[in-house]
Parts: C-alpha cells; sequence; structure tokens
C-alpha cells in the first residue's frame, strides 16, 4: 500500500496552522506574556452544566485550563498564556472535536474590553491584508470588530426575545439556530453582556443588573472565542460554583471535587480579564477550511 | 433505544413505525451551552427527505432491520437485481434506494440488503471496492508536490478527486462509506 494521501493532502494546510502557532506565540511574547504549561489531567473542572469530562484514572482530562492559569494570576503572575489540548465529551461535528486545541490568555488588572482590543490586533496580525475571505465571504479585520449586546442580537435575529428565551429555556436553541449564523458575517462580531446566569465565572457588569461582562467572538457564524472580566468574589464563586455542580449531578453526571484550593486562592487574584479561544477553529478561518478535520492531522476516527 | 451520541450519518431510525436513515449529520453546541443535533433524515420507505433537530436527552427507537446476505446480478429497467446465494430469491432496489452506492457495485458483489418485510429497502456495501480509471488528465511532468490531486473518472461513471500519479487504465481502491480514493491496486 503506498503512503495515506488523503494525510498528504493536509499538508499545505498543516504548514500553514504551524505558521500561525509560530505568529501567536511571537504576538503574545512581544507583549511581555509569558507562555504556561499547566497540568491537563486534575482532580475536576470548575463545574458547568454542559460540558462534560473524559474520565482519566479517576481524574479529568482538563476541559479547559482555566482553574491552574487563575491560581497563577492570584500568585502574582500578570500577563499569561497557554497553547493546550483540552478534552471535552461527545463533541463532534464540523466545528468540534472531543480533543481539541486551546489558546487561553489573561490579563491582571485589566477587563474584557482589553480582550476585544487584544483579539482585534491578534487577527490583524495573522491577516495582514486586513481581509479574510473564508468561503465566499471576505470578511474586513481592518475596522473596529462589531460589538452587539445579547439582547439586541436576539431582538434583530431570534423568535422570541430575550427574557422570553430564558424563561422558555430555548436561549441555546435560538442562539444557535437564529442568531449565530447572521454573526460576524461582514465582520467579526463581539457578541456581549451575557446574563448573569450564562456566566459561572465572569463578573457581574458594575451598572447594569442581570448582566455579566463576558463576550464571545464570532466570525463567519463561528464562536472563535469566550472571554470574561473574571469573578474574584470568592463567595459568589462558590455560590455558581455549587448551582452548575447540582446541575451536573441532577443530570447524573460524574461528581467533581469542589475545587478547594482555587477557592482559596482566588481572593488573591487581582482583578483580570481571561479569553479562551478555538485554535483549530482559529486555523479552520484562516486556511478556508469547511471541516475541523481539514485543520488536524488524525481526527478520531482516522486513528 | 439510542441517545443523542449514538446520532451519526447513517444511523437507522424508527419514527412513526417506519425506519429512517441519517443522511446527514451535524453537531452544533455553544461553548458553555447546550448541544443539538441537527440531522436530515431520509424515510427509506418512500425515500422522502427532512430536517430534524434533537437536543440531548432525547432517545430513539433504533431501526432493527433484517439484514439478507445476497449478491449484485445485474441492473434493468426496473432496477438493482439482487439474489440470496441460498434460496435464490431475488430482490429488486430502486435506484432511489441506492443513491450514490449505485457507483461502487460491481457483478457478482456480495452486499447486505436491508429488508422491511418482503422489501428491499436499502443496501450495504463492503467497506471498499476497486474500480478502474477510465478517464483522467495526464500527469503533468514536474508536479511532484505532495499531496496534488486531479479529478478521474471510474468505470462506473464516478467521478472523484485522486492523486496526480494515477493514470487511466489504473485499479484503484475507493472507500465506499465516503466515496474517496484510498491507494492503488497492484495487480
Amino acid at each position: 500500500m503506498e503512503g495515506n494521501w488523503a494525510l498528504t493532502c493536509k499538508r499545505p494546510r498543516l504548514e500553514q496552522r504551524s505558521r500561525i502557532v509560530q505568529t501567536i506565540r511571537s504576538f503574545f511574547v512581544q507583549r511581555h506574556y509569558l507562555e504556561v504549561e499547566t497540568p491537563h489531567r486534575t482532580p475536576g473542572n470548575a463545574p458547568e452544566a454542559y460540558i462534560d469530562p473524559i474520565g482519566s484514572d479517576g481524574w479529568f482530562l482538563h476541559t479547559s485550563p482555566e482553574l491552574c492559569m487563575k491560581r497563577l494570576l492570584a500568585a502574582g503572575y500578570r500577563r499569561l498564556f497557554q497553547i493546550c489540548r483540552c478534552w471535552r465529551a461527545g463533541e463532534r461535528g464540523a466545528r468540534h472535536l472531543p480533543e481539541f486545541a486551546m489558546l487561553e490568555w489573561y490579563a491582571a488588572e485589566c477587563d474584557y474590553h482589553h480582550l476585544m482590543t487584544e483579539c482585534e490586533e491578534l487577527l490583524r496580525l495573522l491577516v495582514p491584508s486586513g481581509r479574510l475571505a473564508y468561503g465566499n465571504r471576505n470578511i474586513d479585520l481592518s475596522r473596529p470588530f462589531e460589538r452587539l449586546t445579547v439582547a439586541e442580537a436576539f431582538r434583530r435575529h431570534a423568535q422570541l426575545d430575550l427574557a422570553e428565551a430564558l424563561v422558555a429555556g430555548h436561549f441555546d436553541e435560538q442562539l444557535t439556530l437564529h442568531v449565530e449564523p447572521h454573526l460576524g458575517q461582514l465582520q467579526p462580531t463581539f457578541l456581549t453582556e451575557y446574563p448573569t446566569e450564562l456566566a459561572a465565572l465572569a463578573r457581574s457588569h458594575p451598572t447594569r443588573p442581570g448582566v455579566a461582562e463576558r463576550f464571545e467572538l464570532y466570525v463567519a457564524g463561528m464562536e472563535l472565542a469566550n472571554a470574561f472580566s473574571e469573578l474574584t468574589d470568592v463567595r459568589e464563586q462558590r455560590r455558581r460554583f455549587d448551582i452548575e455542580e447540582t446541575l451536573r449531578r441532577e443530570a447524573g453526571k460524574p461528581p467533581y471535587p469542589v475545587p478547594e484550593k482555587f477557592l482559596a486562592e482566588l481572593s488573591a487574584m487581582p482583578e483580570a480579564a481571561g479569553i479562551a479561544l478555538g485554535l483549530d477553529r482559529l486555523v479552520m478561518l484562516l486556511t478556508d477550511a469547511e471541516s475541523i478535520d481539514q485543520v488536524v492531522a488524525f481526527p478520531p476516527e482516522l486513528l | 433505544m439510542l441517545s443523542t451520541s449514538d446520532l451519526r450519518k447513517g444511523t437507522k431510525l424508527m419514527i412513526d413505525g417506519e425506519p429512517h436513515v441519517i443522511v446527514q449529520f451535524d453537531f452544533t453546541k455553544p461553548g458553555k451551552g447546550q448541544a443539538l443535533y441537527k440531522c436530515k433524515l431520509r424515510n427509506m420507505i418512500s425515500g422522502s427527505l427532512f430536517d430534524r433537530t434533537y437536543r440531548s436527552g432525547e432517545t430513539f427507537e433504533p431501526a432493527t432491520l433484517q439484514e439478507c446476505d445476497m449478491q449484485f446480478l445485474y441492473r434493468d429497467e426496473s432496477g438493482y437485481v439482487f439474489m440470496d446465494q441460498k434460496s435464490y430469491e431475488q430482490v429488486t432496489l430502486p435506484e432511489e434506494a441506492l443513491g450514490e452506492q449505485k457507483y461502487f457495485l460491481v457483478d457478482n458483489m456480495e452486499v447486505k440488503i436491508l429488508m422491511f418485510g418482503e422489501r428491499g429497502i436499502g443496501i450495504t456495501l463492503p467497506n471498499f471496492v476497486n474500480l478502474r480509471v477510465t478517464q483522467s488528465e495526464p500527469w503533468v511532468k514536474g508536479d511532484t508536490a505532495a499531496g496534488n490531486n486531479k479529478p478521474a473518472t471510474v468505470a462506473s461513471g464516478y467521478t472523484l478527486q485522486v492523486p496526480s500519479f494515477v493514470e487511466e487504465g489504473t485499479l484503484i481502491q475507493i472507500d465506499t462509506r465516503t466515496g474517496e480514493y484510498v491507494t492503488r491496486v497492484k495487480e
């Protein structure tokens, strides 16, 4: 048998992927971010009702490195980034792999507006022409990206307004089926001001009750990154973890231990903002790939 | 019962007492939110296509269809004719029931016929089939870059992408589940 030709054909995208990762590293290093590595296998994740872990010998593969990243912030590391693999059980589709690559970065004494600016600068560095060709779209990166609140996005695109969708339990369905496809089509969109109950680790907005300082970045209808002004109120954090963990256990999911070390150190954490960006999806956008399978050498089905 | 994690292209479900097959599937999920499973389904009896979106927690009755080992005999105006090698009973499937699979049928190929009562409503092919390239542009000398491809048509009339070094007359192996080139076959 000759070599695996389908794998050979991925070479141009895998070469571009390697260059993209190098550019990302240089972006953060120039800004004095420290690159760190935290354990992939941990006793438990930050509890979230709809993110399921993969077990590993009594512990869990991490679904995101956020708890360890914030413990580093609390210990005085002011600018941090990490490029790592994360695992989420059952997530497989044209934009999902159960094992995927994540870029996370955190900045002390900043809020989520700082991260919006950095997203704009990072994407412009990766696309020097300022025009991103993806499918039949031509997305303008040169102007400030669109800022759109969740409430306004629902008014424009959903079948229900935001309050109705929340009460009826149809928020995710409306967002996925009716709102997301419209976002980030002409220029990237920051979807901002999430309802507090949808932002377990985000700080509440100082002047707008019921709203958290969380945004998601969308490009070409694709969710690319999720960011918060981080919650630093230990009691509030414990309360929100309890709510999420109760939901998880009611759904029969494997229990997480309460992340006591994280909660204890959280009181020492400075005001900070943090963001998680799907690296495979970013590579999809930059290499004009329709499926996440095209930007990784080995999707799980081919192992 | 099946759960949403069993849904994928090719999964067969009973809906309103009739077998359906998922012909297109996508998993979507807001990072922090609930998953949705978007399916295009084909009613295996009527052939009609429709879209359905399912949410986590829903359950499904699997369509357990009787499968019969049969051999492909020939094609005529009524459709594709298969025969059970033991009972010599014959079953005819209309072209619509095969879709793209018709391109991967080779004379005397042993396949599984999915039965609904006495009726053949679908077919399971071997995972790989060998077909000869009948038409493809010649290889351009000097074009040695890895992963270069070109279209080629095989004996059944099916067109697919192949590596540029594959020439007319070459026997190639195709994955019948994806319709993609796998390798050249040594003769």
